[in-house]
């Protein structure tokens, strides 16, 4: 599987944020993006997401399947993280797993160590643990590429090793990793598209 | 179509417990009811001929008062984006959103009304059809709540906006369903016809939409 992204230009409000940008990514790898705010990072991942269109350029996702955008083979962790606070820990997970076609709840719950938490309302958790549980949905339901924007925001030390592990274990897999960020996220072999030298 | 019962039952959960559903719609409902009679003083001729009116007045405006919730903080918490990501197209994700609704606010304040009618003098043989027309009517109340909450998406505070748009839309339904509802008063040949274009106006409703709200909901999230 390969993740390609040909001559894409993005426009946001008839600004112009980037233009010419290319890119691979093969099976088993990850990309991470950097650049100061407001280059485009998350602009990319929505447009890997299919929520924005490119106003230039295409993607070519080659030995994924055929009938699904690559939107629809993708898990997007953003800045929102899309809980109810009404439903529990859980529930939100319930939801999702139904909703985007099965999934394992032992095991997201397992992967970023919110077991114990798993009965309380998702509208007490701290800001890092409605994080983890954005990130669960990552170990929830399998999707061969994953799109994340600053994953490590509000992390302690304890989840970014379990972020870390997760995130190696999709790459061994053959999964498929791309990530904004301006921290290390510490992920092996990874490629790296630096934003500032696309605006000069 | 598991993946659309997982959003009905979150959706349905969603309301229960957050209030704004069926609870608070009731509420209104039961309010409107209570204070018609107080203003127009105790004239149960007058009460009797415009309870049908007056019970579906209060229902659009009962179904109303929860529809700008149905879009808005799945919007706010990205997972409207998500959704549009999952393996079932955005407009089947529309129509359970507004299925969920129905059944959240639109189906209990259909059963509910009639009932409310004694407090209106409502005449007794009105209760059955009354009951039938708002059951059909109140599919396309939910699905053209659903649509308005769907073009105020983006915008803080659109719940008095969804109203003035989609109150319009609703003419057509307060017009067949009062005639409906006025039943075997009003003669067969009145009371059947006001059934079948009531019915018509909530196929088409079911079948443009989902599309219309779905194409509303992409504008918004490019």
């Amino acid at each position: 599987m390969e993740l390609t992204g040909r001559n894409l230009a993005c426009e946001r409000g008839g600004r112009q944020v980037f233009a010419a940008l290319n890119f691979t990514v093969a099976a088993g790898h990850a990309l991470i993006l950097r650049g100061p705010n407001g280059a485009g990072k998350t602009s990319l991942l929505r447009m890997i997401a299919g929520l924005i269109e490119p106003a230039e350029g295409e993607f070519v996702l080659q030995g994924g399947h055929q009938d699904l955008e690559p939107g629809q083979q993708a898990h997007l962790v953003a800045h929102q993280e899309a809980l109810k606070p009404a439903l529990t820990v859980e529930e939100n997970l319930q939801f999702w797993a139904g909703f985007l076609g099965g999934g394992d709840i032992e095991r997201a719950l397992e992967a970023l160590n919110l077991t114990a938490l798993a009965g309380f309302s998702a509208g007490l958790l701290s800001a890092g643990q409605k994080r983890r549980l954005a990130l669960a949905r990552l170990a929830l339901v399998p999707r061969a590429i994953w799109l994340l924007d600053e994953p490590s925001v509000g992390l302690d030390a304890a989840s970014q090793v379990k972020l870390q592990a997760l995130v190696h274990t999709h790459l061994e897999k053959g999964g498929i990793v791309v990530a904004a960020t301006h921290t290390e996220l510490g992920i092996r072999d990874a490629a790296t598209l630096d934003f500032s030298e696309l605006a000069a | 179509m598991k993946i659309l019962a997982a959003l009905i039952r979150r959706d349905l959960t969603l309301a229960w417990r957050q209030g704004g559903g069926v609870g608070t719609a009731a509420g209104f409902f039961l309010t409107v009811v209570v204070l018609l009679p107080l203003g127009i003083g105790p004239d149960q001729v007058l009460l009797q001929r415009i309870a049908p009116g007056a019970l579906w007045i209060a229902l659009l405006l009962s179904v109303l008062l929860s529809a700008d919730s149905i879009y808005q903080t799945d919007f706010e918490d990205g997972s409207l984006e998500l959704m549009t990501m999952g393996p079932a197209p955005l407009e089947m994700v529309v129509l359970a959103k507004a299925f969920a609704h129905w059944l959240a606010a639109g189906l209990p304040l259909a059963i509910l009304a009639p009932m409310l009618g004694f407090l209106l003098n409502l005449a007794p043989e009105l209760v059955l059809p009354l009951t039938v027309a708002m059951v059909i009517g109140s599919v396309s109340l939910s699905l053209l709540a659903s649509l308005g909450a769907a073009v105020i998406v983006g915008l803080r505070r659109g719940g008095v906006l969804v109203s003035l748009l989609i109150l319009p839309l609703y003419v057509p339904v307060l017009i067949f369903g009062v005639s409906a509802s006025r039943g075997a008063l009003a003669g067969p040949d009145i009371f059947a016809p006001s059934l079948l274009i009531l019915l018509a106006i909530s196929l088409v409703a079911l079948v443009s939409v989902p599309v219309a709200s779905a194409a509303a909901i992409r504008a918004y999230l490019k």
